[in-house]
């Protein structure tokens, strides 16, 4: 117990810290992989043929790469990128990608291919006589956005998006990898120097287990208030 | 774009393959089996069964792979009696702690895939068995899985693609499947684009293949779905239960 103390001789600290920069990464990519992902859902229900082939492609290919692949892409190449881009406005100099930014993006364009997939049967589950009566009563096509579709679409993509959240938390583990001190990252320095691998890889199980539970409940609770106005049988 | 390199690294990539394969494969088996006790253990109806075949799914699926894949291979040798047993020579080998945590993950979420299937089946058709005398194991064998089964292919399906998928973390404990080698190949040359290209373009075939198998096996297992869109939307349901 005396290895998870708090201040320099224990990891107690260093691990809550860890746990917040999980928190923090996966946030950010669960918000870029929603929006984005509503983008995706847009262009899979678009009227013009080549728009949908955009969007169905985006969500096989990212769906059958490993993210692993991924982040090694972005990792190895996104300076290459960078400066390539940089040298066209003409700077010059070194640039990248933090580490949080590579897991970000990474972890982002994956969860938004499933968070289109949730959206996508959110939208559809409207039904199309509520447009319609929107259209009859005069609503133009961006209050009938507002005022019918998001609502709607936000409380029945709820469950979904809380399963794609879950995904997401649990994906940030693997930007571990390119060295962002995160829940996984932090085990394995703590492990490496107290030669106790199984204790701290037990404490970073624990700390997820923690996080996907409450984030869980916050979820559900989410949902009942979404479905407040909606009965039941 | 260096189409050279792309065309030289193909099949030094394709080799992985191989490893890839046989990590999912034989996860995909054992977990299959795993599976199958857990969720009968899980609907069981007696609580000394079912709690701890929910503790294991529930566990299992709330933490990482990667932590699960972390604890056996470098955890277990933190135990002066696990590194005193019969099985140290086995859980040395990164291979086996590979196949054995994707073993362990897979079977939490086919467990819930199956018990979803068994669910499913209309209790009709059991009681239907009962009054024909069938009972324990036969009932299970005709009825119960054959109905069950049909019904959680779909999600069945979308498992095998994440298998594949996950069976890349097995690079980070040394293995050499397919991400594995890709990343070799890109830390010599330095050129990750094509890299990810062939590699990600490897998995995509791959997948699409085994897509397609899985629903050709639906539509055999169920011909009657050929003309209705039903399987296609059960496909879309699957989606989002487990993703990762």
């Amino acid at each position: 117990m005396e290895l998870l103390s708090w201040g320099d001789r224990g990891w107690g600290d260093e691990m809550v810290r860890a746990a917040l920069m999980t928190l923090t990464v996966a946030t950010a990519a669960f918000l870029l992989g929603t929006v984005l992902g509503s983008a995706i859902a847009a262009l899979r229900l678009a009227r013009a043929r080549p728009l949908r082939a955009v969007g169905e492609t985006y969500t096989t290919v990212l769906r059958a790469i490993p993210d692993l692949l991924i982040i090694y892409l972005l990792f190895f190449g996104s300076s290459q990128a960078l400066q390539w881009a940089a040298g066209l406005f003409g700077y010059h100099g070194y640039l990248e990608l933090s580490p949080f930014m590579i897991g970000t993006i990474a972890i982002g364009f994956v969860s938004a291919a499933f968070a289109g997939e949730v959206i996508r049967g959110a939208v559809q589950a409207v039904p199309r006589g509520q447009i319609e009566a929107a259209k009859a009563c005069g609503m133009p096509t961006a209050l009938r956005f507002r005022r019918i579709l998001v609502p709607q679409v936000a409380r029945y993509a709820l469950p979904g998006l809380g399963n794609v959240w879950q995904v997401t938390l649990k994906e940030t583990s693997l930007i571990s990898v390119v060295g962002l001190v995160e829940i996984m990252r932090q085990a394995s320095v703590a492990a490496g120097s107290t030669r106790q691998p199984f204790t701290f890889y037990a404490v970073a199980a624990i700390a997820y287990l923690v996080l996907t539970t409450g984030s869980n409940r916050l979820f559900g609770l989410a949902d009942r208030w979404a479905n407040r106005g909606v009965r039941r049988a | 774009m260096d189409f050279a390199l792309m065309w030289d690294s193909l099949p030094k990539v394709l080799a992985g393959a191989g490893m890839t394969f046989q990590l999912t494969f034989l996860a995909l088996g054992l977990g299959f089996v795993l599976a199958t006790v857990i969720a009968l253990a899980s609907l069981s109806g007696r609580r000394w069964l079912s709690l701890p075949a929910d503790g294991y799914v529930y566990v299992f699926r709330s933490t990482p792979l990667l932590v699960q894949i972390f604890l056996i291979y470098y955890g277990l040798g933190q135990f002066q009696a696990v590194r005193a047993s019969f099985l140290w020579p086995f859980l040395r080998e990164p291979f086996a702690c590979a196949v054995l945590a994707l073993m362990l993950n897979t079977g939490a979420y086919t467990a819930e895939i199956i018990k979803g299937g068994i669910r499913s089946v209309p209790w009709g058709q059991v009681e239907a068995a009962r009054a024909c005398g069938m009972s324990g194991l036969l009932l299970f064998r005709r009825i119960l899985f054959p109905v069950a089964f049909r019904q959680a292919l779909p999600a069945y399906g979308n498992e095998i693609i994440l298998m594949i998928k996950a069976s890349s973390l097995a690079s980070t404990i040394t293995l050499l499947e397919i991400t594995g080698i890709a990343r070799v190949i890109i830390a010599e040359t330095f050129r990750p684009i094509e890299l990810f290209i062939v590699s990600g373009g490897i998995y995509l075939v791959i997948n699409a293949v085994l897509s397609r198998a899985v629903r050709a096996l639906e539509l055999y297992l169920s011909p009657q779905l050929k003309d209705s869109l039903d399987s296609e939307q059960r496909r879309q349901q699957a989606l989002g239960v487990r993703v990762g």
